[in-house]
């Protein structure tokens, strides 16, 4: 059976399209979901895409991380649910306390929308499964408040506990700490990264890079479900 | 209850690297002007009823926790006075 992915919807939001389509593509059940919603519909992944949630007034991802459906998606991320935050999805979810540290103005102060090379570092998400640790993607980055900044022991901590997901390769865009470009928190359900996977999910948009984060979302279902799946003396349980 | 007007500062983390702060001081030397350096943050201005300053300052605080301020990227002030 196909994963339930709710895409949640916030007013700015211009990735949405996108990621639901990406996310199809890999055979998921995915659906949009309002940010006043409540009710994430059984989802048993929730993506917050990339945009301009309440265009970015204040700092990035402040106002969105109080909307109303963020109440349902801190629950699921707190059972263990799936979440992946996209660009100004990953921004919502540091503002939200879901991951460590927080994402600020490029060093360069420039708008950048393009193509930059990342590292796979870690594969033991529900997103990165299907790569290899060490694979260089392709993949566009469109951000303005892309560098990710945290105090030097959460930092130590991230390193030391292979929470660095993706890292810049070669080129370090934005000046982000140890060229970070993704991350996931201490349990490894909740994963944010700046740059677009669900902009490389062809070779007629320019490459299939980022096809593997949803085929790694819709397989970890298999995964999990094994896991489900308990010996009991002689018997199989469903746990 | 008594009328305030509180006055946020919330400036980004000393540690942190600020690159408007750095293109700001950048133009000022451009113009000729001598200056050290300069960092760049945000004024908020609130205007609260409550019963004393102390009460005015403790609520925008909690707003600045909550809201106003990151506490990851970012320090605030707070300075309360007569609407």
């Amino acid at each position: 059976m196909s994963r339930r992915v709710a895409v949640v919807v916030f007013p700015g939001s211009n990735c949405d399209a996108d990621t639901l389509a990406a996310a199809r593509d890999a055979g998921s059940d995915a659906y949009y979901v309002w940010h006043r919603d409540t009710d994430l519909q059984r989802a048993d992944v929730v993506i917050l895409p990339g945009g301009f949630s309440y265009g970015d007034y204040l700092r990035s991802g402040a106002i969105a991380r109080f909307s109303p459906v963020m109440r349902a998606v801190v629950t699921h991320a707190r059972e263990g649910g799936h979440v992946l935050g996209i660009c100004n999805g990953f921004q919502i979810l540091c503002e939200a306390g879901l991951l460590p540290g927080g994402l600020v103005r490029n060093a360069r102060l420039r708008f950048l929308s393009r193509p930059v090379r990342v590292r796979v570092e870690s594969t033991d998400t529900p997103f990165t499964s299907r790569y290899a640790t060490g694979d260089v993607l392709e993949i566009p980055i469109a951000h303005g408040d892309g560098r990710y900044v945290v105090d030097p022991r959460t930092a130590a901590e991230l390193e030391a506990g292979a929470q660095v997901v993706w890292r810049y390769a070669g080129d370090n865009p934005n000046g982000s700490t140890n060229d970070i470009a993704g991350v996931c928190n201490a349990a490894r359900n909740v994963v944010g990264l700046m740059p677009h996977p669900e902009r490389r999910v062809a070779p007629v948009i320019g490459g299939s890079d980022g096809t593997r984060v949803f085929q790694s979302m819709e397989a970890s279902h298999a995964t999990q479900h094994a896991g489900d799946v308990r010996a009991v003396g002689d018997r199989h349980l469903r746990v | 209850m008594t009328a305030y007007r509180v006055e946020v500062r919330v400036m980004p983390r000393a540690t942190l690297l600020d690159p408007q702060g750095q293109a700001v001081e950048r133009a000022l030397h451009a113009l000729g002007f001598e200056v050290g350096r300069v960092r760049v943050g945000k004024h908020l201005e609130l205007d609260v009823e409550a019963a004393n300053g102390e009460e005015a300052a403790a609520r925008a605080r909690a707003m600045c926790d909550r809201l106003l301020a990151n506490p990851v990227t970012e320090d605030f002030a707070v300075a309360v006075r007569t609407a």
